[in-house]
């Protein structure tokens, strides 16, 4: 695999949320609106990355029987890191994120990346795998945040879009209009991915 | 003879189908449309008291639907069958369950939610694991609260009070609630005919029953679903439902009031959501009916019909797989 592969794979193909669907539980919680659900996408870009490269460089050093825990403590600290460089430079996101920061640490796509690419691949593309990883998360959250700010808020990163006339629909910022969004963005990416295979495969067979 | 008139007598004397075997002149476009003007009458009296606003109500939830419908058939390539009068029907019962003076974007995104996202999103007319228009209503109820809860009566602004009678009875309890109609009996009337406040299809008591009766009679639904339902909920009532200790409640009243005669008739006895078998439907009927008290008196809404049908439609396959007739050849 070249590596704008790597990289570009976590984009739409192999998309962390909507189609791995793992993480969902941030994906629901936080993108109420887009400054949180933006912020919560760098933490987990910045966690992920520097996870996979710490990971990868360490990865001769570490007996498989324990690699679980040595990988949950390498998120831990940088975990530990983002949350208090957040708590110290942008205290109101650090609140409005809340319990979800520390959360991060177990959060599924992070230490799925670990053992299943950055444990065996060189640093190169472990760093490449985790930092495409990270942009389609956090292009997901802005997508999922976008919609849901706008059509429960009538408002994008709090500027108003649609107008005092329109009336917002609570339902999108309640936890019922994020579970429906994301059942039909899962359904759009997969129809996507299903396009591009087909031309794909179409293409293949001309060749 | 050749192999092909084989096969032509083979068809003609031998049809092979699988069952029901029974030939009968009931399709579904006829059974909605019958249900349809069954719920004319209700319709009518609910555009003679609340005024042209539930007319537009009705109008605008029933035709977007329609159109949602062909829309979405057009888009997943399949037959548009708007004409069976499906469609129509979940728009006109989700106008029935709305207030009449909700603005105009709720009905049309009501019927977005009941066709597009519960009804299609799920396979189209049969597959539906929910009442369309329940969920509609459910919807919008998270949406747009407050234009879900505001009873303003246009044709008699004063004519009662702002508040339906079960919002009355769980802000200020019986004795309000009586004071608003004059007297007990009068109150009963008064629900009876429907000459109350609340959604504008779900008023009149007297209509809808008859609407019901005549689906019961004409075979189109069983009374079992609607009877199991409604006397759930009043000997429920009876005994939990009063403020004077165990078997004081006003059953009647609350037998009346909410939405329970038209989902009990209407919504409960769809036939995609609830059982199939017998036992199974009182099942799914007292379930509903337990869920609506357990709403009405100990949670936070005033009425709970529409969420207790439609938990009871989460459970509906659950019941079919448990509930199930004996098998020929089995004891």
């Amino acid at each position: 695999m070249t590596l704008w592969k790597e990289f570009a794979k976590g984009w739409v193909i192999e998309n962390p949320i909507l189609v791995l669907a793992l993480s969902l539980c941030p994906a629901l919680a936080v993108t109420s609106s887009v400054v949180t659900s933006l912020t919560m996408g760098l933490v987990v870009m910045f966690v992920i990355t520097s996870n996979n490269v710490v990971v990868s460089i360490v990865k001769k050093l570490v007996n498989p029987k324990v690699r679980v825990p040595v990988y949950i403590i390498c998120i831990a600290t940088i975990v530990t890191l983002a949350s208090l460089l957040l708590q110290a430079y942008a205290p109101l996101l650090y609140k409005a994120l809340g319990i979800y920061l520390e959360l991060v640490v177990v959060f599924a796509i992070i230490l799925a990346r670990a053992e299943v690419f950055a444990s065996k691949n060189n640093v190169g593309r472990a760093f490449l795998d985790g930092f495409g990883m990270g942009c389609g998360f956090t292009f997901a959250m802005l997508i999922i945040g976008v919609i849901r700010e706008l059509l429960g808020n009538g408002t994008i990163l709090g500027i108003n879009i649609l107008g005092t006339a329109y009336e917002p629909a609570l339902i999108m910022i309640l936890p019922p209009g994020g579970f429906l969004l994301i059942g039909y963005l899962v359904g759009l990416f997969k129809l996507w991915n299903m396009h591009m295979e087909k031309r794909q495969r179409i293409r293949g067979e001309a060749a | 003879m050749s192999t092909e008139a084989i096969s032509n007598t083979v068809t003609k004397e031998i049809l092979v189908s699988s069952s029901p075997h029974m030939v009968s002149d009931v399709s579904t476009k006829k059974i909605m449309w019958t249900v349809i003007i069954t719920l004319l009458p209700a319709c009518v009296f609910s555009v003679y008291y609340f005024g042209i606003d539930a007319l537009t109500t009705i109008l605008i939830s029933a035709l977007s639907a329609v159109m949602f419908e062909a829309i979405v058939q057009k888009i997943r390539k399949k037959p548009i069958t708007v004409n069976d009068g499906s469609a129509f029907l979940t728009g006109m019962l989700l106008a029935m369950c709305l207030p009449a003076t909700v603005p105009v974007y709720v009905p049309i995104v009501g019927s977005f939610f009941a066709i597009v996202v519960a009804k299609h999103a799920m396979g189209g007319l049969g597959q539906n694991i929910f009442n369309p228009a329940h969920i509609g209503r459910a919807a919008l109820m998270a949406s747009w609260p407050v234009a879900m809860t505001s009873w303003t009566n246009i044709r008699y602004p004063d004519a009662l009070t702002s508040a339906t009678p079960l919002g009355v009875l769980k802000l200020d309890g019986h004795d309000a609630l009586i004071n608003i109609f004059g007297s007990q009996s009068e109150m009963y009337t008064n629900l009876f005919l429907g000459l109350r406040n609340g959604c504008l299809g779900e008023t009149s008591v007297i209509l809808l029953v008859l609407g019901g009766l005549v689906l019961i009679y004409k075979r189109y639904i069983d009374w079992v679903i609607p009877v199991c339902m409604i006397g759930t909920v009043g000997i429920l009532t009876w005994i939990f439902g009063g403020s004077n200790g165990l078997f004081s409640g006003d059953a009647l009243f609350h037998m009346m009031a909410g939405g329970l005669i038209i989902g009990a008739f209407f919504m409960a006895t769809d036939y995609v959501t609830a059982p199939i078998t017998r036992k199974g439907q009182i099942i799914f009927a007292v379930g509903a009916g337990v869920i609506t008290v357990l709403i009405r008196l100990l949670g936070g809404y005033p009425e709970g019909v529409c969420y207790s049908i439609l938990l009871m439609n989460a459970l509906t396959p659950l019941i079919d797989r448990f509930v199930k007739p004996v098998r020929y050849g089995r004891k």
